[in-house]
C-alpha cells in the first residue's frame, strides 16, 4: 500500500506559497475571506453535475437527512452577497462525482469570488490580473464563443441549426453518437472540447465570454442579443481554469433555469435535485448587481508548477486518499 | 447481455464496438465544468486489428465482448485448418485461415500459441514471441562474415523469409523474433 503523498513535498510548499499569495491579492482588493457549508438540504440542478450525498442523523432527524456535498459554493455565498455582505472570496473543497483524471479529483479546491457592480467584463480583467501575479502571464486574449467557432471553423454556433453543426461535426469522426445527436450544445461541446480547446490559449491565457444561451447556467442573458448569456471561461495551455457570470438576479428565471433543468435530468433518465429554494428567496429578496468566478486551484498550480496531472499538485489524490 | 458503462472504462476492456469485439487501449475522460462529459478512446478491433480513435458520450453503454484468451499448442494443418490442443485437457480447437493470418509463418508444432476466442470461436492465433526454425534455402555464406552488412534472406522450414548474417549456412537452426520478423540468433543443437 502507497502511504506517501502524491505531489512532493517540494511541490506542496510552492503551493502553499501561491495560495498564500492568492489570500493577500484579496487582502489588499479588500475581499471578504469568508466561510460556506459543505454539506447542503439542496443542490445544483446542472445536468451534467453529479453530487456526493450523506445522511445526517441526529436531534430532530431522528430518521435521517439527506445532504448534499456542495459542488460549488456558489449558493451560500449569493445568499450573503442577498444578506449584504459585499466583496467576498472563498477557498474550498468541491466535490463532483464520477470525475477523475488528468484535470480532475472528486474533491478539487476551488477559488470562488464576487464583486459586487462588475459585470463579467470587469471581472475578466480582475481574473487576468491574479493570473498575471500568480502565473506571470502576459495579458489575456478576449473573445467571443461566437468569434472563436467562427475562426477555427467557419460555423457561425448562434444562427446554425442543428444539422449545420452536425455536418461540421460529422467531419471529425468523432463516433457515433453525432449521427444521432438531438442536443445541439453536446454537438458545440465536443467541437469546443476537441478541436478548439486544444487551440486556443496556448501562450497566453484566453477568456472566451458570451456563451450561447442555452448554456447560460446562472449567468445574465446579453440584453443587446438574448441568444447569449454573460458568462465567460478562461483556458490557458490546455487547461480550462475559470467560470464566470455577470451573475442572474432574476428570481423567477433562475427558478424557471432550475426546473428546466430538472427537465432535461428526468429526459436523460437521472434522479430530480431537490431545487435551493433558499437561494431563490434570498433572490427575491434582492441579489446587488455583481459578477462571480470560479477557479480551479489545483489546474492553477499545476500550471504554476508545470505539472501535468492533478495529482502531483493534491497531497493525497482519490487514489491514496 | 453483460454491458458496461463508460467509467468502466479500462485498458484491455473488451467490448462490442461498432458491431465487432473490441479493446480499449487508452481511455481519457474530458469534462468541461458547464457540460457534457466525454470519453476519448482508443479501440483496437480483434478481428481487422484497425486501431480507432473515438470520441463516446460519457454514460453510454457497450455490450461486453466474450472474449477469451487461451494458451494451446499447435498440433498440423489439414490444408484448411490449423488445429490447436489445450495441453491440460486434450480440448481440440480448429482455426481458419482468416485468425491465423500471418502467424502461418511461425507456426511449430508443439509451440504453445495464445488464441483469442470469440463466442468460443478463434479470431486471432498469436505465435509465442520467440520460434527456433531451420534454415531450408539461403545463398551460400561468406565465411568469417561476422558484421551484419546488410547480410542475406534466408526461407525457412515454414516458408518465412528472415534477413540473416551472411555466415548462415542452410540446415542451422536460428531464433527468431516473431513479433518483427528479425533474426535473433543460431541455435546450437
Amino acid at each position: 500500500m502507497q502511504w506517501q503523498p502524491s505531489a512532493s513535498i517540494a511541490t506542496l510548499k510552492n503551493r502553499a506559497k501561491i495560495i498564500a499569495k492568492i489570500r493577500k491579492f484579496f487582502e489588499k482588493r479588500q475581499v471578504m475571506e469568508v466561510e460556506t457549508p459543505t454539506l447542503s438540504q439542496a443542490t445544483v440542478t446542472d445536468v451534467h453535475l453529479h453530487t456526493f450525498d450523506t445522511t445526517f442523523v441526529g436531534p430532530g432527524f431522528a430518521d435521517g437527512k439527506q445532504l448534499y456535498m456542495q459542488t460549488s459554493p456558489e449558493f451560500h455565498m449569493k445568499r450573503l452577497l442577498c444578506a449584504g455582505s459585499g466583496a467576498i472570496y472563498q477557498m474550498s473543497k468541491a466535490f463532483r462525482n464520477e470525475e477523475s483524471g488528468r484535470h480532475h479529483n472528486p474533491e478539487f479546491t476551488m477559488l470562488e469570488w464576487y464583486q459586487p457592480d462588475y459585470d463579467h467584463m470587469a471581472l475578466i480583467d480582475e481574473v487576468d490580473e491574479l493570473l498575471q501575479v500568480v502565473l506571470s502571464t502576459p495579458q489575456c486574449e478576449i473573445i467571443t464563443y461566437q468569434h472563436l467557432f467562427i475562426q477555427h471553423l467557419e460555423l457561425d454556433p448562434l444562427s446554425a441549426d442543428i444539422e449545420a453543426i452536425r455536418k461540421v461535426a460529422l467531419s471529425y469522426d468523432f463516433g457515433d453518437f453525432v449521427a444521432t445527436e438531438s442536443n445541439k450544445d453536446t454537438l458545440l461541446q465536443c467541437l469546443f472540447c476537441f478541436v478548439i480547446e486544444p487551440q486556443i490559449g496556448l501562450v497566453k491565457p484566453i477568456a472566451v465570454y458570451n456563451f450561447p444561451a442555452s448554456q447560460a447556467a446562472l449567468a445574465q442573458l446579453e440584453h443587446a442579443d438574448k441568444r447569449v448569456a454573460r458568462r465567460f471561461e478562461f483556458y490557458y495551455q490546455g487547461i480550462e481554469l475559470a467560470n464566470g457570470f455577470h451573475e442572474l438576479q432574476d428570481a423567477n428565471e433562475q427558478l424557471e433555469r432550475f426546473k428546466q433543468d430538472n427537465k432535461e435530468r428526468l429526459k436523460e433518465g437521472l434522479t430530480e435535485q431537490p431545487i435551493d429554494y433558499r437561494l431563490i428567496e434570498a433572490l427575491a429578496h434582492g441579489l446587488p448587481n455583481c459578477a462571480g468566478v470560479a477557479l480551479g486551484i489545483d489546474r492553477l498550480i499545476m500550471l504554476a508548477l508545470q505539472q501535468k496531472h492533478i495529482r502531483d499538485v493534491i497531497s493525497f489524490d482519490v487514489s491514496r486518499s | 447481455m453483460a454491458t458496461v458503462s463508460t467509467n468502466e472504462f479500462k485498458n484491455g476492456l473488451k467490448l462490442m464496438f461498432e458491431g465487432e469485439p473490441s479493446t480499449i487501449i487508452e481511455n481519457e475522460t474530458v469534462k468541461p465544468g458547464k457540460g457534457q462529459a466525454f470519453n476519448r478512446v482508443k479501440i483496437r478491433k480483434l478481428i481487422t486489428g484497425k486501431v480507432l480513435e473515438k470520441t463516446i458520450k460519457s454514460g453510454e453503454s457497450f455490450e461486453v465482448a466474450d472474449v477469451m484468451e487461451c494458451d494451446l499448442s499447435y498440433l498440423y494443418n489439414d490444408g484448411e485448418f490449423w488445429h490447436f490442443m489445450n495441453n491440460e485437457s486434450f480440448e481440440q480447437i480448429a482455426a481458419d485461415a482468416k485468425a491465423v493470418g500471418d502467424a502461418t509463418k511461425w507456426l511449430v508444432e508443439q509451440d504453445e500459441c495464445i488464441i483469442t476466442l470469440f463466442n468460443g470461436n478463434p479470431i486471432i492465433v498469436t505465435p509465442p514471441n520467440f520460434v527456433e526454425l531451420e534454415v531450408t534455402e539461403t545463398d551460400p555464406g561468406l565465411k568469417g562474415d561476422t558484421a551484419g552488412t546488410g547480410g542475406k534472406p534466408a526461407t525457412l522450414s515454414t516458408g518465412a523469409v528472415v534477413r540473416v548474417p551472411l555466415f548462415i549456412q542452410i540446415g542451422e537452426v536460428l531464433k527468431v523474433d516473431t513479433r518483427t520478423g528479425e533474426y535473433v540468433s543460431r541455435v546450437s543443437k
